[in-house]
């Protein structure tokens, strides 16, 4: 096991490194700091001056390797918008993100798990065809469109939920949490659910298809010749086999639910990353760019070996083979 | 190919229409109900958009024809509503029933044109990797699964943010809608790639391509007449997807304002512009676009649904 894990950090290294150039290249050629800092004023002298104070003239080489290094210890240098250190911008919004995809994550598996299970035993019923629908309209309504939606329904029609930010937090240290006030929970539900839609309807989707392909196996006849209730068959024998391709599929959703909270997040003006992100694009805020580039594909990583890591729980045949294998080496 | 008609000689050789109309694929269209729907409901959409400027009941971008007074009227069967204006007007006073049209036309060309730009990128490259095979393949392959592992959107937002920052200094709204197509059109290349690449292993194995190679046809012609052709078919199918996604992502951008400009609104630049008047409830702004958005991209899904199926020999 541990020879496994650093096998794949060794494989992700190369990955880091190459989106570390694309994500150099856009730091430091894209744009102009220098005229941004300067404004509209200034002589040759002070330009000079301060190409050499952010050591621009310096070779390729050397700024790349700067550059890397300072990533490494989280310095991406400053937010030309905000003019302030875009880790810090990150840190802070950070929680805002996490607290939001972990809640759509959840609910989305809670509502997703079931209906996908139901749609798979009981494929013909009038139920299963509502549910059928409904995740088409959920594969095809764009995520803005949903949140538009909602906030139309909810929260000027009905005027139940609010409609934008994160409501009061309550700040620790270095986390600050919407969990612990009513406003703050108010303010999480329609943008949570606007999220965790697609999610749903693509977990109700899979696990119904992998249901129906399990149903018609030998060991599922053959629990029910055994005479073991409905129940047990479900759960404890086809809902289980069907979980390795939902796991794969979860984690590589996970890139898309990222991609999914800047779009949630700019609807509902939910402060974190992706609203920083999209907000930073729109001034061609570059080192808040190239940081949240270089994050992204460290936050890949780790979410893969996630999931290589739950196969082996939930797959016994491979930490079989595994050790199998291992013996035979 | 067991289905593979026997070549008995027809009386007199039939047109191509005809032809068309007699193959397995229509067949299988004709006789798939949601196909045909779809298709009537996306050529509808597409009709609308392509001659906009003639089918139009009004002209939205023609400054001389806007009257501030005709502003926030509702639709028709709202109180209020006229049938001069179908779907109401924005706050500019434009129909929305046109603006929808004309935006509709420019999601259509973006996403067209950015579909295009990718099958050219990824099926070039594609077939570059696959039948060269070595170290330039392994190169290839491996930045198109780096790519593949971001979200598309995300890769197409970036490559929109730098391609912004780099042409800051002239980027007049002219050339907002390049920008955006080759954005949406990079993000989307690694998917043709790998799909071409995986057909073009599987033919350059074979015995035709074995002959023409002998008889001293250049690489270049081997791969563009003779492999290309062969390795098209699922590149169709994806391509017909991705129009539904490359459309969304036009219609997300624009609606982040990064997209195409208020002077030239695409259906995301207009529900970007109705979602300013939604909290004085005038819906119609938002939720008319919207729709038209929905019905585009769910009728070419379910088309490249149904599209996949039919030409999957394995479900036949």
């Amino acid at each position: 096991m541990p020879a496994f894990i650093t096998s794949r950090v060794l494989q992700g290294i190369p990955v880091v490194l190459v989106v570390g150039v694309l994500s150099f290249a856009m730091f430091a050629y894209v744009g102009d700091p220098v005229s941004i800092m300067l404004g509209q004023d200034y002589t040759e002298a002070q330009r000079v001056a301060l190409v050499h104070t952010l050591g621009l003239d310096r070779p390729f080489f050397i700024q790349y390797a700067r550059y890397m290094w300072l990533a490494l210890h989280g310095d991406f240098g400053f937010s030309y918008r905000l003019a302030s250190p875009v880790m810090t911008l990150i840190e802070q919004r950070f929680p805002a993100t996490f607290e939001l995809s972990m809640t759509a994550t959840i609910l989305s598996l809670v509502i997703g798990l079931p209906m996908g299970v139901y749609t798979g035993i009981y494929r013909n019923s009038w139920l299963s065809r509502g549910f059928m629908v409904f995740s088409l309209a959920g594969i095809s309504l764009p995520t803005f469109l949903t949140g538009i939606l909602l906030i139309l329904i909810f929260s000027v029609t009905l005027g139940w939920l609010p409609s934008f930010g994160r409501g009061a937090v309550v700040n620790f240290s270095h986390w600050s949490t919407g969990f612990l006030t009513l406003s703050g929970l108010k303010s999480l539900i329609l943008p949570a659910i606007t999220l965790a839609l697609f999610q749903t309807t693509l977990i109700v989707r899979l696990v119904r298809a992998e249901m129906l392909e399990v149903l018609r196996s030998d060991y599922i006849k053959f629990a029910r010749a055994r005479g073991l209730p409905n129940r047990a068959i479900n759960f404890g024998h086809a809902l289980k086999n069907t979980l390795v391709p939902v796991i794969t599929i979860i984690g590589l959703q996970i890139g898309g639910l990222l991609s999914f909270t800047i779009v949630t997040e700019t609807v509902f003006q939910w402060p974190g990353m992706g609203l920083l992100l999209v907000q930073s694009i729109a001034v061609a805020d570059i080192p808040v760019m190239s940081a949240y580039l270089m994050l992204v594909a460290v936050f890949f990583l780790v979410i893969n070996l996630i999931v290589d890591l739950l196969y082996f729980v939930v797959d016994p045949r491979l930490r079989v083979e595994r050790r199998a294998a291992g013996a035979a080496r | 190919m067991s289905d593979v008609p026997a070549p008995a000689a027809p009386a007199r050789p039939p047109g191509a229409i005809a032809r068309a109309l007699d193959s397995d694929l229509f067949y299988s269209f004709r006789t798939s109900p949601v196909a045909v729907v779809a298709a009537i409901i996306a050529v509808v959409c597409m009709i609308g958009a392509a001659f906009a400027p003639w089918l139009a009941p009004h002209n939205p971008f023609n400054l001389a024809s806007l009257s501030l007074l005709d502003s926030f009227k509702p639709p028709v069967f709202v109180s209020g509503g006229s049938w001069n204006y179908l779907l109401g007007t924005d706050d500019q006073g434009r129909d929305v029933l046109s603006a929808i049209m004309f935006g509709a036309r420019l999601s259509l060309i973006v996403g067209f044109a950015s579909i295009i730009f990718a099958v050219l990128v990824g099926v070039s490259t594609g077939l570059l990797a696959g039948y060269s095979g070595g170290w330039l393949d392994t190169l290839l392959m491996r930045i198109a699964d780096v790519q593949l592992s971001f979200p598309v959107l995300l890769i197409a937002l970036l490559v929109d943010g730098v391609l912004a920052a780099v042409l800051s200094h002239n980027l007049s709204d002219r050339l907002r809608i390049y920008v955006l197509i080759v954005s949406i059109g990079i993000a989307q290349w690694p998917q043709f790639a790998r799909t071409v690449r995986g057909s073009t292993l599987v033919e350059r194995n074979k015995d035709y391509v074995l002959a023409a190679r002998v008889i001293g046809i250049s690489r270049l012609r081997v791969m563009a007449t003779h492999v290309l052709p062969n390795v098209m078919g699922p590149v169709l199918v994806i391509a017909t997807i991705n129009l539904a996604l490359a459309i969304i992502i036009e219609a997300t951008l624009s609606f982040f304002g990064i997209g195409l400009p208020p002077t030239e609104p695409s259906l995301g630049t207009l529900i970007n512009n109705g979602n300013n008047f939604l909290f004085s409830g005038d819906w119609w702004m938002t939720v008319f676009p919207g729709l038209a958005l929905v019905l585009m991209v769910l009728s070419i899904n379910l088309l490249g649904d149904w599209l996949r199926d039919a030409l999957n020999p394995r479900l036949r």
